[in-house]
């Protein structure tokens, strides 16, 4: 039983974190060149033949820096859909993509291809209009395509299981490093902050709404990090594990935003304050793709409707046997 | 990060379930909590069948009778235990709480007396850390421990003590230097609790029944060797006690979850739930998992570094409120026989009786005021409130 990130995986954090300080908007060709792009992607089409694990911590320091681009939907999105020679351009830096999963898209402004759901498989789509929409979080644009034709087949529908799974797990993951952020702003500013003579983090109406804050984003990062293991094993529990994790850090996020931004006082209301933007980013994951009240209506079936006894073997968290050793 | 058992822990894993299937009596399945678990002949011989079959003390060390196993195979343990809803050992306070001070502190005489004796379940043992005064702000102790030709004696009364009306030993927190106030000047004691001028009162909890007592203590003779650590250095061997009481808990806690969790699951079958309930009881599946897996981070990082890591530390405040919300939950999917109580109750009463226990979780062990000052003040770093 091991939960923990490896040597090389906190050092790619800390690569990512000082990378993206003060440029949430850096362009593909350089995260490529980081190698981000090619992560899970096999080494002979020109990726590391790493694994969600790794993505994982990505996706992480990118909600934390409210990066605006194209990585969620080309690696959360599209990557499963994508042939292999497809997947050595994203590798290589020389295309992103998007997929429409439903009628609102993430990322149209930035990215280069477009994957859209039809019949049976996920087809590209050519000669489409895009209209990006003004959105209330102007970190992830959302949008619309209108027209075009199906291009090449990119995969079978089967796919969607595990692209769904991925993009949950990889929102709850930038939710917690949204909530991270907050959470790290806060603690500073009821640190230095006096008012009555002390420092307003020695009075517990305020250290306490920080303790329960902190409580909330470790309970949802311990759910990212087994969505995550579980995505990157193909683990039958990926499904359940997904929508468990976003739909618990997407509300953490809305919640220690909300707390980052009360304790903070006026300042924490201002325009020209950080904690707007990842508040605004935080409401946007929560009603991205499907909403925690929406994904527990997906965990209430599967415990109480499954025909076998989900109720004793999804309350058994994962215990299998390491195969081989 | 592999969140499987390895080949050594899904063995072991393995042999305690087969163990648990031949040898867990029938009539000890599926405990209700309470008294109930303290008493009778058959736990002790449970926890001696336990501690036979080398399920007991895992972790300690092999020369005081303990496994020498890794942390993960007591987590395991405790898991297995709560899924075949086996009673836990009965020695939970010197497994959990004297016997890892006496490691940690006692001289190599303590050790050999005491250690074996509580894995074997001969020895119960109580704690006497809580006063009439002295709560959450434990440096507040009283009671006396008086210095006289090789022995102390010790006048003065504690309270909260589980298991203390069949202990044969208490850790006791005493003052032994009467001029001193707050952290100084206080001394661990090891009481024999059969010695004369030792009372106990059981003390009726909201329950109805009396899982706590009373211990007054009047002129108690206690030899000086049963200081564990220094004379006046008792605060420091106390706090070893509190961080084994609230740091070894978690995958405890986690397993006594799942049990509720996985009652409330099946009432909600038997009885069905509104979109409402259901929205809860996902809630507090999902609450279950992230339980879980915060415990194996903390656990991992533990057998990595030696050190737990510092998101363990929530553990028991998110247990206990999730807990009263669980059984509370099972109260509503009861509906109006939820008013029930006992053998008219449905399930022999089982969810009133457990909703009621859980007000004392966010009590007992800590409340979760002060818990919520610890992890603001060691893990956040912020200013402290005091």
């Amino acid at each position: 039983m091991d939960l923990t990130f490896t040597f090389e995986q906190d050092e790619l954090r800390e690569q990512a974190r000082a990378f993206l300080a003060g440029r949430p908007e850096p362009a593909w060709e350089e995260l490529a060149e980081l190698g981000w792009t090619g992560v899970s992607i096999a080494e002979d089409a020109g990726g590391a033949g790493l694994s969600f694990v790794e993505e994982a911590v990505l996706f992480e320091e990118l909600g934390r820096a409210l990066y605006h681009g194209p990585y969620f939907s080309t690696v959360a999105l599209a990557l499963p859909a994508l042939p292999a020679d497809l997947r050595a351009e994203v590798a290589a830096g020389e295309t992103s993509w998007t997929l429409a999963l439903a009628p609102l898209v993430s990322d149209l402004d930035t990215a280069d291809r477009i994957a859209i759901v039809g019949g049976d498989g996920i087809y590209e789509l050519e000669g489409a209009e895009r209209e990006v929409l003004a959105t209330t979080d102007g970190s992830r644009p959302l949008g619309v395509v209108r027209g075009g034709e199906p291009g090449r087949l990119l995969a079978p529908t089967g796919v969607l299981a595990e692209i769904r799974a991925r993009a949950l797990t990889a929102l709850a993951l930038e939710s917690c490093g949204v909530a991270g952020r907050a959470l790290e702003l806060a603690i500073e500013h009821v640190s230095t902050r006096e008012q009555f003579g002390r420092p307003i983090g020695a009075y517990q109406a305020v250290s306490h709404r920080l303790a329960d804050a902190y409580t909330q984003l470790e309970l949802s990062r311990s759910l990212a990090l087994w969505a995550a293991w579980c995505v990157a094993e193909s683990d039958e529990q990926a499904t359940v594990a997904a929508a468990a994790a976003k739909s618990s850090a997407a509300e953490t996020a809305v919640a220690v935003c909300e707390t980052a931004i009360q304790v903070h006082g006026g300042i924490g209301f201002t325009w020209e304050h950080e904690l707007h933007r990842l508040y605004k980013r935080a409401l946007g994951i929560e009603s991205f793709i499907a909403s925690g009240t929406r994904l527990r209506a997906d965990v209430a079936g599967a415990l109480l409707d499954g025909k076998r006894n989900m109720a004793s073997d999804a309350t058994s968290a994962p215990v299998a046997v390491r195969q081989g050793g | 990060m592999d969140l499987r058992d390895t080949p050594e822990e899904a063995a072991f894993r393995e042999r305690l379930r087969s163990w648990l299937e031949e040898n867990l009596p029938t009539e000890l399945q599926g405990h209700r909590g309470g008294e109930a678990r303290f008493e009778g002949a058959a736990l002790r011989a449970w926890s001696r069948a336990l501690y036979d079959a080398g399920y007991a003390g895992l972790t300690w060390p092999k020369e005081y009778g303990g496994g020498g196993a890794p942390y993960s195979f007591q987590a395991i343990c405790l898991e297995e235990l709560a899924r075949a809803e086996a009673p836990a050992h009965v020695g939970v306070i010197g497994l959990g709480m004297a016997g890892p001070t006496i490691i940690a502190h006692g001289t190599e005489e303590q050790k050999s007396r005491y250690l074996a004796p509580i894995l074997s379940a001969e020895e119960i043992w109580c704690q006497g850390f809580s006063e009439p005064g002295a709560g959450s702000d434990l440096a507040g102790v009283r009671t006396s421990a008086r210095l006289d030709n090789h022995r102390f004696v010790v006048d003065g009364q504690k309270l909260w003590s589980s298991f203390a009306h069949i202990a044969d030993w208490c850790i006791l927190l005493t003052r032994s230097d009467p001029k001193s106030t707050r952290h100084a000047g206080l001394t661990y004691l090891i009481v024999d609790m059969h010695s004369p001028g030792v009372e106990v009162r059981p003390l009726r909890q909201l329950t109805g029944e009396a899982e706590f007592n009373e211990i007054f203590f009047t002129g108690v003779e206690v030899p000086v060797e049963n200081v564990v650590g220094e004379i006046g250095g008792g605060w420091q061997v106390a706090m070893t006690t509190l961080l084994h009481e609230r740091g070894t808990l978690g995958f405890a806690l986690q397993a006594a979850l799942e049990v509720q969790v996985r009652k409330a699951v099946g009432l909600a079958r038997d009885r069905g739930a509104d979109p409402i309930l259901r929205d809860r009881l996902a809630r507090e599946w999902i609450e279950l998992q992230a339980l879980r897996m915060t415990n194996v981070r903390s656990l991992s990082k533990l057998m990595k570094t030696g050190v737990p890591g510092p998101e363990g530390s929530i553990a028991k405040l998110v247990w206990s409120e999730a807990n009263q919300r669980v059984t509370k939950l099972g109260l509503e999917l009861l509906g109006p026989d939820a008013s029930l109580a006992d053998a008219n109750a449905p399930y022999g009463g089982y969810w009133q009786y457990q909703q009621l226990r859980s007000r004392g979780n966010t009590i007992e062990a800590g409340t979760s005021e002060i818990l919520r000052s610890i992890v603001a003040e060691r893990v956040l770093g912020l200013p402290r409130s005091r």
